[in-house]
């Protein structure tokens, strides 16, 4: 006879959990492990340098004799400050940009989406790098060169959002109820977008993250003692040539797991809003 | 055009030599005219796709004609959607074809039906002028509350009707308002339209294809074939004993 341990759970419901969970222990370790362990991530210890993960060190140490796994949280706390944030700002230029140039429509449309194919055809990358260069070295820049390179794919989403809401005779009803064009958009557009802005802006903060570590990597990011995941793992570059594995491995893996923790979170949501699931609840 | 004749006051909604569509090269409706005299019920009869509906919209200030003008209790309408002056929108009432499509699906019934009052700022009574006018539709109070996902197409329908009625307009335009609604459902809803009639005056453009129920609904019904070119000579409180067509 078999005993059910677990409840069964729905392929979708475990996803969930996994990754509720995982971000959870990711807020969790950003924000309390400083707290708790009022230690300098930044200490050398000469005589500890590239220790392999061991009771003392979980994560190893690296070519300085900093604890990998310290540096790794902090690293993350920065990344994922720079992902959100930069999230944030691109999201809402985008959001801003593609309302106004799918609520306006004809010619300012036009214009408008041109630009951004201009921006588009700029490898983005290039461009952050460009913005970052006329900054010194620090968090802002960074933030600033990813949230500014970033808006364009969302001003596109709810662009197309916008033209298909626009229209539906719902807008027609509320013109001819009397609202005004910024009511029509505050009102009935915006709400309507913000499902597919959110979604776009849940699925930036990893690229964000993976931007700002490239960044770094590229010595253009955050300045070199800085814990930052990028950092690390170009510091760690030259180690893992000479065999020791730890002081890249566990960066990385601090920048796959929330990515895919955040990836699978946004992908139900985006499973929510699919318009057919959508209007199969409505009819 | 040419040879019209409006005894009387101003017609309530006239069409002059419209011309719209949605390409300009074959525009869904060519020169066409069409009075609704002051209280008049006007049924307006065609086909599925001869363009009843961009006519209901072009009425309503909702569609830019290419050629024509739509004159309001004689007045000229000044602008289309968002640059007609708010008092010639609100003229107008507009009930849809498909409630599914005319109501936001975030706002509760509630908030659909008071969405006109806030939007020109009458914002003083408005939960007794809901009240009172989801009585007259025949909406619950425990309906109020839902969104457009929860309720039925009857009752959906019944709610975009009151939002037509709350800024009382003079004209009210219904594009195939009870298609989709079974026959009590549709009695209820004429009812309606008919007592605030009574009670304000207001004309009616009845646009659908259910030659029984317009010829009953309405003053006097005209087919959509014989607006084209001013062919219609409108009138005020015709006799019903006209079906065109």
């Amino acid at each position: 006879m078999r005993i059910p341990l677990l409840p069964a759970l729905s392929a979708r419901t475990v996803r969930v959990r996994v990754s509720v969970g995982l971000v959870a222990a990711v807020a969790g370790a950003v924000l309390l492990v400083p707290l708790l362990f009022p230690l300098d991530e930044q200490a050398v210890d000469m005589a500890n340098k590239l220790h392999p993960p061991s009771w003392a060190h979980l994560f190893g140490t690296d070519d300085l004799g900093r604890d990998v796994l310290l540096r790794s949280v902090y690293g993350l706390r920065v990344s994922l400050l720079v992902g959100v944030v930069a999230a944030l700002t691109a999201t809402v230029i985008g959001t801003a940009v593609g309302a106004a140039a799918g609520a306006s429509g004809g010619r300012v449309d036009r214009l408008v989406m041109r630009v951004v194919d201009v921006f588009s055809s700029v490898p983005h990358l290039l461009l952050g790098i460009f913005i970052v260069a006329m900054f010194r070295p620090g968090v802002w820049p960074v933030v600033i060169s990813v949230g500014l390179t970033h808006w364009l794919s969302t001003a596109r989403i709810v662009r197309a959002e916008v033209l298909s809401l626009r229209s539906r005779p719902y807008i027609d009803a509320a013109i001819s109820g009397g609202a005004s064009r910024w009511r029509v958009g505050v009102r009935h557009l915006l709400p309507g977008v913000l499902p597919q802005a959110g979604l776009a802006a849940v699925l930036m903060v990893p690229h964000a993250i993976w931007h700002e570590s490239a960044l770094s990597f590229l010595g253009l990011g955050l300045p070199t003692h800085r814990a930052s995941l990028g950092n690390m793992i170009q510091d760690a570059r030259g180690t893992l040539l000479a065999g020791d594995w730890w002081p890249t491995l566990f960066p990385g893996l601090f920048i796959i797991v929330p990515t895919l923790a955040i990836a699978g979170l946004a992908g139900v949501w985006r499973e929510r809003i699919n318009p057919r699931r959508r209007s199969e609840l409505m009819l | 055009m040419g040879e019209r004749t409006v005894p009387g006051p101003a017609a309530a909604l006239e069409l002059r030599g419209v011309t719209a569509g949605y390409d300009r090269r074959a525009p869904v409706l060519r020169d066409v005219s069409l009075a609704v005299g002051a209280g008049e019920a006007v049924g307006l009869l065609g086909p599925s796709g001869c363009g009843k509906s961009t006519l209901a919209r072009v009425s309503a200030l909702l569609h830019r004609p290419y050629a024509g003008t739509v004159l309001l209790g004689g007045e000229e309408a000044r602008g289309w959607r968002h640059r007609a002056p708010r008092a010639q929108r609100t003229a107008v009432g507009v009930v849809f074809q498909q409630p599914r499509l005319a109501a936001d699906p975030r706002l509760t019934l509630a908030a659909l039906l008071a969405e006109p009052l806030r939007a020109t700022g009458r914002t003083d009574g408005i939960p007794a002028r809901t009240a009172e006018l989801a009585e007259e539709v025949g909406l619950g109070p425990e309906l109020l509350g839902r969104r457009p996902h929860e309720v039925s197409d009857g009752q959906l329908q019944r709610a975009c009707l009151a939002r037509a009625l709350v800024l009382r307009p003079r004209v009210l335009v219904c594009d195939e308002m009870t298609a989709m609604l079974d026959a009590s459902t549709t009695a209820a809803l004429v009812a309606v339209v008919e007592r605030y009639r009574a009670g304000s005056g207001a004309a009616l453009l009845a646009v659908g294809h259910d030659r029984v129920l317009l010829d009953r609904w309405c003053d006097r019904t005209v087919h959509y074939a014989d607006l084209v070119s001013g062919a219609v000579t409108p009138g005020r409180r015709a006799p019903a004993d006209t079906p065109a067509g």
